[in-house]
């Protein structure tokens, strides 16, 4: 399946619903590339919104988790009340998109975590912190994911975490061709290591968008 | 690396550019040992700057100001798990050689550090760990990025606490590109003349509305609400110097300031974070510092 192919799906599965009272999707907007989220969301003609506080949480879809540093998003999602929340809204079934260090804050158990460091959990995997080494072996490459047809998706790893285990309700969206998982789903949670939303190519967004919408 | 199949590209722009993208809406902090490190870590901070000595005590102690010791760098990169930058001097391209096999992740090419060339930048393509430089206006910003800088801080007036010079850079810089964006086609070709800037920059700018890059200010953030100014005049993020080690409670203070860079936008957030915090750094005012001892002169 094409990219554009794709995107005609998502757009007809919104344009069939009313938009009369339709929840935008929440980008949490503590730190990181959350603007650049928020300008794919907007360019899929979804109605986006920037998440600060735990009331904004009440009126959102889903939830994507940007890029950043996860210490300072674990940090200050508990100091400003958000990290119960959101756990409680992963619990109840929100669909929640995490890329990189999104990824880390759904992870149930974080690798080389800093002190007292946590996550919001609910994807039942083992990330690896920074498991690539320094900013200089930072990378981008092709990766073929089958779920989004098979052109290859571009994937820009930076200071990038992969997944060192998961359960058996996960599934691997994407592997590294030495067979490193950096890319999961389960249920209504999804994760990569990498950031689509940098690369232009925005069908990772579309198929978390058809998740969000199609559930009832 | 062993790691990595034939197809993985690094020290791409996009891999470069992109760190900086994630450190947006942090603060960086200025180390100088590891345990500075943690402390910064701890307080929330999305990145370290090592080196030799913060600012203020590079202006009040005087002499040649240098890359750190490799033993300090490794045992800051040794100590947290967030990015570690390390200053280099302008042109010294040797120091930028020896960061990047220290693994550094971010080298600043820094005018708080005594140029080791008054002509030549370095040239920052040739690396694979990006480059963040300092600048006072669009022009110097563009000549750094045509350089190859992966991103840009605004410079300030690094070690005096006075935040004043980081405004009015930041605004220049805001500034001038709102000036591009209002010109014809026809008029890029002499902004860019004006700007010395190349014009393909000039252009891209012009219809974008905005750097390439990241756009961090440093120099003179002192206390929350100067972080959160900065944030407000457009800033994607904010560097602290000496603001923090230079203080009565660094700890509290590198927390305050976290949270008002967050929060820049609530003033009774950065109300609370300013609370209880004790001695702000002393500070210099930067019209009492005569022109020679400016280091935002420094670069051109």
């Amino acid at each position: 399946m094409s990219p554009t192919s794709l995107r005609r799906t998502v757009s007809q599965s919104v344009a069939g619903r009313s938009p009369v009272g339709q929840l935008p999707i929440g980008v949490l907007a503590l730190q990181g590339d959350f603007r650049e989220h928020l300008n794919v969301l907007q360019q899929l003609g979804e109605a986006a919104v920037a998440v600060k506080t735990p009331g904004q949480l009440e009126h959102i879809a889903g939830l994507i988790i940007p890029g950043g540093e996860s210490s300072v998003i674990d940090k200050l999602s508990r100091l400003y009340g958000l990290a119960e929340p959101i756990k409680a809204a992963i619990a109840a079934g929100l669909p929640v998109y995490g890329t990189c260090a999104g990824l880390i804050m759904l992870a149930d158990t974080v690798l080389d975590a800093i002190e007292g460091q946590q996550s919001f959990g609910g994807l039942d995997v083992a990330v690896r912190r920074n498991a690539f080494g320094s900013q200089t072996e930072s990378f981008e490459t092709e990766l073929l994911v089958p779920e989004l047809g098979d052109v290859a998706v571009s994937a820009v790893f930076i200071r990038a975490p992969v997944v060192e285990a998961m359960g058996p309700s996960v599934r691997a969206l994407a592997t590294l061709d030495d067979g490193r998982v950096v890319a999961v789903e389960q249920g209504s949670l999804m994760g990569t290591s990498f950031h689509p939303e940098m690369t232009g190519d925005t069908r990772f967004h579309e198929y978390f968008v058809e998740r969000v919408r199609s559930r009832r | 690396m062993s790691e990595k199949t034939s197809s993985n590209e690094s020290g791409t722009n996009r891999v470069k550019r992109g760190l900086a993208e994630m450190l947006k809406g942090g603060v960086i902090m200025d180390v100088v040992n590891a345990e500075q490190a943690k402390i910064a870590e701890d307080a929330g901070a999305v990145a370290v700057m090592a080196l030799e000595r913060v600012p203020a005590d590079i202006r009040s102690q005087g002499g040649v100001a240098r890359m750190s010791d490799p033993d300090l760098i490794d045992g800051i990169i040794e100590a947290v798990s967030i990015p570690v930058m390390a200053k280099a001097r302008i042109g010294h391209f040797v120091e930028a050689q020896v960061l990047q096999a220290l693994k550094v992740d971010y080298i600043d090419e820094s005018e708080v550090l005594s140029p080791a060339d008054y002509v030549n930048h370095i040239d920052k393509w040739n690396f694979d760990v990006p480059f963040v430089c300092g600048a006072t206006n669009l022009g110097e910003a563009l000549r750094r990025i045509a350089e190859g800088a992966a991103m840009i801080r605004s410079k300030g007036e690094a070690g005096t606490g006075d935040v004043s010079e980081a405004t009015k850079h930041i605004r220049t810089i805001k500034g001038q590109i709102n000036e591009l964006r209002s010109k014809s086609v026809d008029e890029l070709y002499v902004a860019a003349k004006e700007l010395q800037a190349p014009y393909e920059l000039v252009r891209e700018i012009a219809e974008t509305g905005k750097l390439p890059v990241v756009l961090f200010t440093a120099g003179g953030v002192a206390t929350p609400a100067d972080a959160a100014l900065m944030m407000q005049l457009g800033a994607d993020g904010v560097f602290v110097g000496s603001g923090i080690f230079k203080s009565g409670n660094p700890a509290q203070r590198a927390a305050a300031i976290v949270k008002a860079t967050t929060f820049f936008d609530d003033p009774s957030v950065i109300a609370a974070a300013s609370r209880g915090l004790g001695e702000a750094m002393v500070g210099i005012n930067v019209s009492d510092l005569a022109a020679p001892h400016r280091l935002s002169e420094r670069g051109w």
